[in-house]
């Protein structure tokens, strides 16, 4: 016969894990919650197509930061989407050797660094030499923030895809460097697409790396050598200012930021599952 | 650059160079050399990044040696540079956050793994994740319009319980080492909670159907079989929760208060390492100021390699023995 008191400490204990869990998802939906109606109350149209007004002049938006943003985003795929993927292809189809081991350690820990150290990194290789902040090396930032996980998640969906598709290819004739380019890639197309995706998502809200690369501009940023605005750095900036006017406006920056940042998250899970992990 | 329209019957492999030809065309040693170089570029990135780092803080290495890490005065203006506020923060503020983040994410992740039905369990975990992708510049935002109000609204109830301790002593203005430390919970919890779901999920069953059969209680089948299987993996998503913590830049400046100061009660403000950086940074021009904030990056560089390579080393370990 059980004990009372196991019986007890049974039924608290995992009414216990419960209350943890309640909690967490709690306090969490509770704050985002808050985000999306202090947010998405105070957003005009207004706020996608002007220019920030100096202090004291109500009204005003982020344009700019907005345009900035996508252009950061741009470099940044460019820099970190085929490095990413190819070397994913190199650890998935041509791996095994004691040299992947070694790129894949290093992957995780370059993962790991913090994205702020990131952005020195960048600030030494392109700010100090050319003496100014930039476009370029903000988006160069993000784009070494984003190889890391660009190599890990192809690796993985590449993987995922049958050995017997490989081998159907290869008993064609077909060479392996064409298998992979005319089987195995397009098997695993739809976890590729989503792995990029969510790499994307990553960096958009970064903002450390930004600060002192491409630093920040109240005005537009022709061309790539100019210091740029970005949507998280202004996030950062109107919300630590002293003016009750920029809170506001970070708070409707912030809500666009999350929209897009949940939105690309929702779109690629629901392609993955749509599509799977092996595209028939 | 290959020979015109030869067709594949008629190239006769003779002599090294045709071979080599032969070889290219399908495309294989192409696609090798083209991919190995990019799965080179992540080693070489890495190693340029660590050089970047030693060479620019060259100065206050030498100027400081040692002591940078163990002196305590932060003096752009004299060029006085000790880096140990900043560790202290960082490592006093992530500590804290892993106190109130372990049990709570461990706990909500037992629940998912082992009690709540698949599909509730799913569509948490799904929701989770994506507080995950939540950028930490709005946790920040939420951090200094919510978080340190809520604070200083709650600060006599904490007083009354916890005041007789010297670490919640002290004048509170909202801004301090325990906002920083909530925030950072709010951010790593769902890191501990979905990776110790996926080890917990990954102990194979004969192991809670031998500890039922046995006699135990749900609870006891857990607390005492499945969880010290487990123990190796989710020890590791507390390192990888602590690496995270430690590098989190912009929630931390937004909420620490930024006094470059050590202080031992958690009401008062702090400043860490990352930051110091992003405040400091953009205009620090004197080459000393720079260098010793170059050399802050590196110590938090070194802290998280560290930290990241037991937790992967941690994580692997169960992943092949619950495999098996």
């Amino acid at each position: 016969m059980l004990s009372f008191r196991r019986k007890a400490m049974n039924a608290v204990m995992l009414s216990l894990t419960g209350v943890c869990t309640l909690v967490a998802v709690g306090v969490l939906l509770f704050i985002l919650g808050y985000l999306f109606i202090h947010g998405g109350i105070s957003l005009t149209w207004d706020f996608f197509t002007q220019l920030p007004k100096p202090v004291g002049e109500p009204g005003g938006g982020m344009a700019n930061a907005l345009l900035g943003s996508a252009k950061l985003l741009m470099i940044a795929m460019l820099i970190g989407v085929p490095i990413g993927f190819l070397g994913g292809v190199y650890l998935a189809e041509f791996g095994g050797s004691s040299f992947s081991f070694v790129v894949r350690y290093t992957t995780d820990l370059l993962n790991g660094v913090p994205s702020i150290v990131i952005g020195i990194f960048a600030y030494t290789l392109l700010v100090l030499p050319q003496k100014h902040f930039s476009t370029l090396s903000g988006g160069l930032a993000l784009g070494v923030m984003m190889i890391p996980i660009a190599i890990r998640s192809s690796e993985d969906f590449l993987r995922a895809v049958p050995l017997s598709l490989r081998e159907g290819s290869m008993a064609l004739g077909a060479s392996k460097a064409r298998s992979i380019l005319t089987v195995v890639i397009p098997a695993a197309k739809s976890g590729l697409i989503t792995g990029i995706m969510l790499n994307l998502a990553r960096v958009a809200g970064e903002t450390a790396p930004l600060l002192f690369t491409s630093f920040s501009n109240r005005f537009w940023s022709p061309g790539w050598e100019q210091p740029t605005a970005a949507l998280p750095v202004m996030i950062y900036t109107y919300a630590i200012s002293p003016y009750a006017d920029w809170h506001q406006q970070a708070w409707s920056a912030g809500f666009v930021l999350l929209m897009l940042v949940l939105a690309i998250n929702i779109t690629a899970r629901a392609i993955l599952s749509k599509g799977g992990h092996v595209a028939r | 650059m290959a020979a015109p329209s030869t067709p594949a019957l008629d190239a006769r492999p003779e002599g090294r160079a045709s071979a080599f030809w032969q070889r290219l065309r399908s495309g294989d040693d192409i696609a090798y050399v083209i991919t190995m170089t990019c799965a080179f570029t992540v080693l070489a990135v890495t190693a340029l990044l660590v050089f970047e780092l030693y060479l620019n803080s060259a100065l206050p290495r030498q100027k400081f040696g040692w002591s940078f890490l163990a002196t305590s005065v932060w003096d752009p203006v004299a060029g006085e540079f000790g880096a140990l506020p900043f560790i202290y923060g960082t490592v006093v503020t992530s500590a804290v956050a892993l106190i109130l983040a372990v049990p709570l994410g461990v706990g909500a992740a037992i629940f998912l793994a082992e009690l709540a039905p698949a599909r509730i369990s799913n569509a948490l975990t799904f929701l989770i994740e994506l507080l995950a992708a939540v950028p930490s510049v709005i946790y920040g935002l939420l951090g200094i319009f919510i978080l340190v109000p809520g604070l200083i609204s709650l600060e006599p109830a904490i007083r009354a319980v916890l005041g007789w301790t010297p670490l919640f002593s002290g004048p509170f203005y909202g801004v301090s080492m325990l906002s920083a430390s909530v925030v950072l919970v709010v951010m790593i919890i769902p890191f501990i909670i979905s990776i110790s779901r996926e080890v917990i999920l990954a102990v194979p069953n004969e192991q809670r159907e031998g500890a039922l059969a046995l006699g135990a209680t749900r609870w006891e089948s857990t607390w005492d079989v499945v969880l010290p299987f487990a123990k190796k993996g989710i020890m590791g998503s507390i390192f990888l929760a602590l690496a995270r913590s430690l590098g989190e830049t912009m929630a931390v400046t937004m909420v620490i208060g930024n006094d470059p100061k050590i202080h031992g009660s958690l009401f008062a403000p702090g400043y860490s390492i990352a930051a110091v950086i992003a405040n400091e940074f953009a205009e620090a021009t004197d080459a000393l100021h720079q260098g010793a904030l170059i050399e802050l990056a590196l110590v938090l560089f070194g802290l998280t390699i560290v930290i990241n390579g037991v937790a992967r080393v941690l994580v692997l370990s169960t992943n092949t023995k619950g495999s098996t």
